[in-house]
């Protein structure tokens, strides 16, 4: 089941560099929520720590508490992998593995979590493919190599991937800024879908995307460079392109900085 | 040959209005994008000449060797009295001259093989380690001391095996004698000899592949693209399965290129294997006894002192390493090309 992230007090740093400053949201089960801002303001910093990636950058730390439901993310007896496998992560540029096939790819995270029965793999690598539109393009030539698609369709073999092993959480860090139009227009309708099974988190650098896909809208800013970026305020994505309660989200919005 | 791109004109009837830049047709006069000369085009003919003359040159001496090696090899082999391939005896110097391969060339596969069983899986671990697991400070001084191993002069290894590696070994065949000797292979005919043998040969020759192996699939580790692992992180992989999902796939060929070249050095050393193994002219394959020789150090001990056939006989053995090496690296390629699509060479 889709699960609620309830964030307090986060201070990410990577060595003595604080990237982002006392963050604190929450993020509602089955909704997509937005997070916007110019580059540099730390939003995919904060993204990662969501399923703990920051910290595998050396050097890089978190402070702070990131409650999945009842469970803090960073407790004292809390396995990083395991939080990996419930939040699950989309990357900028499509990474498929370029040595497995379509399949291989899909099942990867199966395998890791030591899932070795045919049948249940090949039921999950088409609920998966299906579940990321991908199934129809593809289902012929589940053996070829994944590096062989178009960057739109890496992109979605991607998502496949990452919903195969039924995260709660999915996390997109400007999923399609890599693609073209018609790519990015394939990923959004996805987004739509998969939010009735996923709490989705979408980092993005397209405004009109995050008006399109998210509910909520999270406005990141940063006071100049060198600065940690901050959490200017969080909304419905209505309001925040509305009618915002912080000038900061309105001048970006509208086009004056950024 | 100037410009060879100029003569490369459309196909014959292909609309000829549609002229080339470089003024194919003369009636146009010299337009100012015809080749003036200083467009660096003189510059492109003489690197591709080098550059092809480069690699002519490689394929000539490869076949001048190879013939050369023929040759030779042929008169010998005829003034045989044995069969090359099946005797294992080496007497070029007796009447009837009797010499043949079978056993220098088993001992020459025999310590390769020992060589890489060690050599390889250690290689990797500590490319590994130096690549992924060690911090920086660490990883950076290994990668000296690694470096530092290939510079040392096989002749310094051959006395440390022969004078430091052969008397401690007694105690280690015994054990492997003991609890292994079942297997065939570290069974002893003598327990408590010497052990002057090609095991002890094999891992002399592991230590002197060690740093080619680990040098070339570190370089290879560190070129996997920080997005696949990050993608195998994602997905939950602990460290050791990021490196099994992600790692050495990609670095699958470049592994394969590495241990061939590990191999080579095996198949070829001389120096380390005369001096540690005391050489006899049989097939023995309990690879602890003191026994068999390999086709360098066959070569290198009985060079000086033969003439005629003799040396004629050194160099058809010589004409089997090629061709053994030729073989390994053919595998090799095959090996390589068999999942070329999935590489991940253009990733």
């Amino acid at each position: 089941m889709a699960k609620r992230i309830d964030v307090s007090g986060l201070n990410a740093y990577y060595g003595n560099f604080r990237a982002v400053e006392d963050i604190s949201m929450t993020i509602e089960p089955r909704t997509v929520t937005a997070f916007i801002g110019p580059s540099g303001c730390g939003k995919s910093t904060f993204l990662r720590t969501l399923n703990r990636m920051h910290e595998v950058i050396p050097g890089a730390r978190v402070e702070g508490k990131v409650m999945l439901d009842d469970e803090n993310l960073y407790g004292a007896n809390i396995d990083p992998v395991a939080v990996r496998r419930t939040v699950g992560m989309v990357f900028q540029r499509p990474n498929p593995f370029p040595t497995m096939s379509i399949k291989e790819n899909v099942a990867a995270g199966l395998k890791l979590n030591g899932v070795r029965n045919k049948k249940v793999i090949d039921e999950a690598v088409e609920r998966s493919l299906r579940g990321a539109n991908l199934w129809n393009e593809v289902k012929d030539r589940l053996d070829k190599p994944g590096a062989g698609l178009s960057g739109g369709q890496q992109q979605r073999l991607c998502i496949a991937r990452a919903i195969a092993v039924e995260p709660r959480v999915l996390l997109m860090d400007e999923p399609c800024s890599a693609l073209d139009p018609i790519s990015t227009l394939a990923i959004e309708d996805l987004i739509g879908q998969l939010k009735e099974q996923f709490t989705i988190v979408i980092v993005t650098h397209n405004m009109q995307q995050a008006a399109r896909v998210s509910d909520r809208t999270a406005f990141f800013n940063l006071a100049g460079v060198g600065q940690p970026g901050r959490l200017i305020e969080i909304d419905s994505t209505e309001k925040i392109f509305s009618n915002p309660s912080v000038q900061a989200t309105e001048d970006y919005i509208s086009g004056r900085f950024g | 040959m100037e410009t060879p791109r100029d003569t490369s004109a459309p196909p014959s009837g292909q609309q000829p209005s549609s002229s080339n830049l470089a003024g194919a047709s003369p009636q146009r006069g010299r337009s100012s994008l015809s080749d003036t000369g200083n467009t660096g085009r003189r510059g492109d003919a003489i690197f591709k000449f080098a550059s092809s003359g480069s690699g002519i040159a490689l394929l000539v001496i490869m076949a001048a060797i190879a013939a050369f090696l023929t040759v030779r090899a042929v008169s010998a082999i005829s003034a045989d009295h044995g069969n090359f391939l099946t005797t294992s005896d080496w007497q070029t110097q007796a009447d009837p001259i009797t010499f043949g391969i079978a056993a220098i060339a088993i001992g020459t596969i025999i310590s390769a093989v020992v060589a890489m069983v060690i050599a390889v899986p250690v290689s990797l671990g500590i490319a590994l380690f130096i690549s992924h697991y060690a911090p920086r400070r660490i990883a950076q001084a290994l990668g000296y001391v690694v470096d530092l191993l290939a510079a040392v002069p096989s002749i310094v290894f051959g006395l440390w095996g022969a004078l430091f590696l052969v008397p401690h070994m007694i105690g280690v065949n015994a054990w492997l004698n003991q609890y292994f000797g079942w297997t065939y292979i570290f069974h002893q005919n003598e327990p408590g000899t010497q052990p002057r043998s090609l095991f002890t040969v094999g891992i002399v020759l592991a230590i002197m592949i060690l740093p080619i192996i680990t040098a070339v699939s570190r370089e290879i580790f560190l070129q996997v693209p920080r997005a696949h692992e990050e993608a195998a992180l994602a997905l939950g992989a602990t460290r050791w399965e990021m490196i099994r999902t992600a790692v050495i796939p990609f670095g699958r060929s470049g592994i394969v290129s590495a241990s061939m070249l590990g191999l080579g050095r095996a198949l070829g050393e001389t120096m380390a294997v005369a001096t540690v193994l005391s050489p006899s002219y049989v097939i023995n394959l309990h690879i602890l006894d003191p026994a068999g020789s390999t086709i360098a150090q066959t070569i290198a001990n009985q060079f000086g002192e033969s003439q005629g056939v003799g040396r004629d006989a050194l160099i058809a053995a010589g004409l089997v390493l090629f061709v053994i090496t030729l073989l390994v690296n053919g595998a090799a390629r095959l090996i390589i090309a068999r999942r070329k699509e999935y590489s991940g060479a253009d990733a």
